[in-house]
């Protein structure tokens, strides 16, 4: 017979154990390695160019001469044909968030739609929808660009007319719709299929329509696994450089930051300077996202794929 | 019209982002009012009506989407891999003969292999791993952050950051500026030149894709982890089971599912993966993969036909991990 | 915000005073008198007028430093035709440029590195040069240069800048300091590597081919130097075109003469890391005098003051520290004397009167005068005035563009895009990265040539 107490110092004691100061001290050096590279970005962001080019970052430490200088001319100085960094940054942001809103309403409505409707080849579906992660974008960029720079015309007759949106973002944001449509369809169809049945079931029963069943039980109930793949869209989006530039159409308007990053790097031998603080300030935004959703990632995994 | 009067109506960075915030403001508002119309429609309307209204609204945006956008390119690309580079005649098999018959195939075949069956392994049990040495520790979330980081770096910034890593400095007297350079000759040994010395900079290219995964593999464990639930791992303890037994005997197997899902997605990932070895080493150095032959046949050499080939290769070396993960995701359908 | 307004009106204000000493104006002159002005430098663009208001795109691989020399240039065109050209340098120009093409969103123009890739768009959205254009690029050109923008008879792609390959750069001063002698036969030039060998305290030689995507054109570069200098132009010819095989003897011979230098650990120290040695680092080593001699194209002059601190002199100047500059490449021997050199090509992909215009003004003397009076830049226009050009080895290069006797564009190029822009690259760097056999080499990059 186990009483309360029992089973809490049975637990406390294992958690006693279990808490061994030799994993934990594993743990931290394996953390502290993992960081060493990064490390090393942040402190060259903040040396001199001179400094940089001619001695390695950890001499730093022995002499330590801050500068700012990078970040101050990555950030804010320019010039007619390249633009200060914060306004790619600007950029980034303007492409990002409608590249995850965009996705994820569909792919919520979809994998709705496969949970819990009943029709013949939804398996079907679902699964060759879940084969699709394959394709790797590049067989659908050229496609996809004839697609929005001219429309589509199938022995003369127009399917899809040019809506001449070339050049801004709207290019961009369906196709990190579509590429992003796959996994999110997959990952929130797991989750959305383990709700309870007798839930769904009494609200049909109530009287609930397909549209209120959703907006009502269904979406509430999904807004952990919706923010954690919102986290990972947001990644993919923010650090992607392919798609941005294939259909920004070259324009510097709409160009995300990866695109100034991969400019500096190019085929340039210097510059290292202005590129360290240029990642970095790419980097904050992803970070502050992710320790932000942190807790809805956790859960919000969890019941993606894991069994009973 | 005066140049200064030009240049001032060239835009400043300010009307650009004036202007591409009205633009998102303006999609995410519109996207917003006919998401709303839509339903308020849909609620209203009769259950008949639903009956095919709900696969309308729910399902055809991104059945259509991913036709328009995944599946008739990749039918076009199937097509194109028996035509020529222009894509204009019809060719046959030769694509695939070239494919499989240049000299420098079997090192991208080799290396493709290699970055298929490492990555995904070592990631996977790394982030085991760290899930199981953070699992009980009272506050692992600065640890946790840590080794996810570099998911969070683009492939641009990765490569910066690694570039400080394996830099080598070959003219004598000259500082290093690479870490592991500067590690060797502290102890006294020559470095090699990291990127240059085959198969040496396959691995260390690799080490940079396990470097971004592992953070992935690690969070998603974790959170299995977390799921196995106390009594069975306390009654495997009352047995009498150390802690590492009652780790791989008894929470890993709970976790299978898991564990598959995560080394088919990191898999998955490796195959499509190029940047790292474009703007690492170019794909010179015997580094190359079949991701980035493919990206450099189709956009560089404008040999549609070549890359297409390619590209379907990749698939049916892919197709195999997809048909093992439906049939374990129908396995699951049946048992729930 | 007022530090960027301010900004823009500095650089507005810097050209408009630009354009306007060009004029001949003063700012200051009452409004009548100026408009006078104006309109008279203006009537040099009378032929472009009735496009008022009009944009068009430049696509190119040129961005900062030497985009906003290019922007400059264009302020009075600008200012007296109403045409707004938007520049957009990119370095994924090679890239991109197909994507766009193919997908619908070609620009209006594009600056191509080679007449090889310009000649892959001829028929597939490439727009001929009008007739006058035509006319302009006949008068203000020798033959050879519109002929690498040719393809089938129709003409497309103007020429624009210029380089010369031809070149080895060294540092006056070290050379003064070690009593050496500048060489003007190729034993000469071994003699001289043998001898700083020697020496043991310099490297005779330092080389570096990496380029990111383009790792490799450094060795294209010597292949072709030595091609027009150990075979006739005659065969150099036949080789590009791929009449001579890649992999023939005459061709073999060249390389092995290549390797004499490149392959010597005696004159490079670490052969394979010049595969890693970026192009621009590969001349690092003359500045500060661990080596010798660095054998390179024109362009490398301002990269190597700009980013290493070097100073270009003319070579009488032994007495500067860092200071740099060139002496010819040596033929077989004193009196054979070709010269290599690379430029750019502009072609047009929208068939709009404004682009013609901004096509037509780039190939006149006028334009060209004025972009090189700018600095750090040159072309073979002949209308180039070389009291414009103030970089002593620029100078020379010009003087050798205008009146060279056999004069030969970069052969990889004009080469098929898959070996010129592809194999010839690839493996020119494992030749040197992994020791690949002079006949591997020449073996895999014909077999890659598009019989």
């Amino acid at each position: 017979m186990t009483s309360l107490v029992n089973k809490t110092s049975v637990k406390a004691k294992a958690k006693n154990i279990f808490s061994s100061p030799i994993a934990a001290f594993a743990a931290w050096v394996i953390a502290i390695l993992w960081t060493i590279p990064t490390f090393g970005l942040l402190v060259t962001s903040i040396r001199p160019e001179k400094d940089i080019n001619t001695s390695g970052w950890w001499t730093f430490f022995a002499n330590p001469n801050i500068s700012f200088e990078n970040y101050t001319q990555v950030l804010f100085e320019g010039s007619t044909t390249n633009p200060p960094l914060f306004q790619f940054f600007f950029n980034s942001l303007a492409v990002t968030i409608p590249a995850v809103v965009f996705p994820i309403t569909l792919a919520v409505f979809a994998a709705y739609a496969l949970a819990w409707f009943n029709f013949k080849g939804r398996d079907f579906i679902f699964f060759s929808i879940f084969a699709l992660q394959v394709v790797p974008i590049q067989l659908a960029l050229i496609p996809l660009l004839q697609l929005f720079a001219k429309g589509v015309e199938i022995g003369g007759v127009t399917v899809i007319p040019d809506f001449d949106i070339t050049g801004t973002y709207i290019p961009i944001w369906i196709a990190h719709t579509i590429f992003g449509l796959p996994l999110a369809i997959f990952l929130l169809h797991n989750f959305l299929a383990q709700i309870p049945r007798e839930l769904i079931e009494a609200a049909r029963v109530d009287g609930a329509g397909w549209f209120t069943l959703f907006s009502k039980i269904v979406l509430p109930l999904s807004v952990p696994a919706i923010a954690s793949f919102a986290i990972f869209q947001f990644l993919w989006v923010w650090n992607d450089l392919l798609v941005g530039l294939t259909f920004g159409g070259g324009k510097k308007e709409v160009a995300p930051m990866t695109i100034r990053l991969a400019e500096m790097v190019g085929t340039r031998g210097s510059g290292w300077e202005l590129l360290t603080a240029g990642a970095f300030v790419s980097m904050v935004v992803p970070l502050i996202v992710f320790f932000a959703l942190q807790r809805y990632f956790v859960r919000g995994l969890l019941a993606g794929s894991v069994k009973g | 019209m005066s140049s200064l009067a030009i240049l001032m109506a060239r835009k400043t960075p300010f009307d650009v982002i004036a202007e591409n915030f009205t633009l998102l403001a303006l999609a995410l508002l519109s996207f917003s009012a006919i998401v709303f119309l839509i339903f308020l429609l849909g609620s209203r309307s009769s259950v008949k009506t639903q009956e095919w209204l709900k696969y309308l609204v729910f399902l055809v945006p991104a059945l259509l989407l991913l036709l328009i956008g995944l599946i008739y390119p990749t039918f076009r690309t199937l097509i194109m891999s028996f035509m020529d580079k222009e894509s204009e005649t019809f060719v046959g098999f030769d694509n695939y003969i070239w494919a499989f018959t240049i000299p420098e195939i079997n090192v991208v075949l080799v290396n493709t292999l290699i970055w298929t069956l490492t990555v995904p392994l070592i990631s996977t049990l790394l982030g085991l791993a760290i899930a199981y040495m953070t699992d009980r520790m009272k506050r692992p979330a600065a640890i946790k952050s840590l080794i996810f980081m570099p998911m969070a770096i683009s492939f641009v910034g990765a490569g910066v950051i690694w570039k400080f890593v394996y830099n080598y400095q070959p003219r004598e007297g000259q500082p290093e500026i690479g870490l592991l350079s500067a590690i060797f000759k502290a102890i006294g040994l020559t470095p090699p030149n990291w990127l240059l010395e085959a198969p040496l900079n396959t691995y260390l290219l690799i080490v940079v894709m396990i470097w971004i995964q592992t953070g992935f593999a690690m969070v998603v464990l974790s959170a299995a982890l977390k799921n196995v639930p106390d009594e069975i791992v306390e009654a495997a303890m009352l047995d009498g089971a150390t802690a590492f037994k009652r780790f791989y005997l008894v929470s890993v197997p709970m976790i299978r599912a898991t564990i598959v899902v995560v080394l088919t997605t990191i898999m998955i990932g490796t195959l499509k993966v190029f940047d790292i070895v474009r703007t690492m080493t170019g794909g010179n150095f015997q580094t190359n993969v079949i991701a980035n032959e493919m990206y450099s046949q189709s956009f560089r050499q404008m040999n549609y036909g070549q890359g297409s080939a390619l590209a379907i290769i990749l698939f049916v070396a892919i197709i195999p991990i997809i048909v093992y993960n439906i049939r374990q995701l129908r396995l699951e359908r049946t048992e729930r | 915000m007022s530090t960027l307004r301010r900004r823009a009106i500095a650089l507005g204000a810097t050209a408009v005073a630009a354009s306007l000493v060009l004029a001949g104006c003063a700012s200051t002159e009452p409004a009548a008198e100026e408009t006078a002005a104006v309109d008279e430098a203006c009537a040099a663009y009378a032929d472009y007028l009735g496009n008022e208001g009009t944009e068009v795109e430049i696509y190119t691989t040129i961005i900062d430093p030497e985009a906003s020399l290019f922007i400059e240039s264009f302020a009075e065109f600008e200012e007296c035709t109403g045409i707004t050209i938007n520049w957009n340098g990119t370095q994924e120009f090679e890239a991109q440029i197909s994507v766009r093409v193919e997908g619908g969103t070609a620009p209006d123009m594009a600056i191509f590195p080679q007449p090889g890739l310009l000649a892959k768009f001829a028929g597939n959205g490439l727009v001929p040069a009008n007739d006058k254009t035509s006319a302009s690029v006949d008068e203000n050109y020798t033959a050879d240069w519109k002929t690498y923008g040719t393809v089938d008879g129709v003409f497309y792609g103007t020429p624009l800048g210029a380089n010369v390959k031809s070149f080895v750069w060294y540092s006056p001063k070290t050379f003064a300091d070690n009593g050496w002698a500048i060489p003007s036969t190729w034993a000469e030039l071994l003699a001289l590597s043998d001898e700083i060998a020697a020496g043991g305290a310099v490297q005779p030689w330092c080389a570096g081919f990496g380029s990111g995507d383009a790792t490799g054109w450094v060795g294209t570069d010597w292949m072709e130097d030595l091609m027009l200098r150990f075979q006739d132009a005659a065969t150099y010819d036949a080789w590009v075109s791929g009449e001579l095989p890649f992999n023939d003897p005459k061709v073999a011979e060249v390389l092995a003469e290549a390797g004499k230098i490149l392959k010597n650990p005696a004159y490079v120290g670490d052969v394979a890391s010049i595969a890693t040695t970026t192009f621009q680092e590969g001349g690092a080593g003359i500045v500060d005098g661990t080596c010798a001699m660095h054998r390179q194209a024109s362009f490398i002059g301002g990269i190597l003051a700009a980013d290493f601190g070097a100073t270009i002199v003319s070579p009488e100047d032994t007495t500067t520290e860092g200071g740099i500059t060139t002496f010819y490449f040596p033929g077989v021997s004193a009196d054979n004397k070709p010269a290599l050199g690379g430029g750019e090509f502009v072609g047009i992909f929208a068939d709009r009167p404004e682009v013609h215009a901004v096509h037509h003004y780039l190939t006149t003397a006028a334009w060209n005068n004025k972009k090189a009076s700018l600095g750090g830049w040159f072309s073979a226009n002949l209308g180039l005035d070389t009291a414009n050009v103030a970089d002593p080895v620029n100078k020379v290069a010009v003087e050798i563009l205008q009146n060279a006797s056999t004069f030969r564009f970069d052969g990889s190029d004009v080469m098929p895009a898959e070996v010129g822009a592809g194999s010839f690259w690839k493996e020119m760097t494992a030749w040197v990265a992994e020791n690949k056999s002079d006949k591997a080499v020449l073996d895999a990059i014909y077999a890659t040539w598009p019989y």
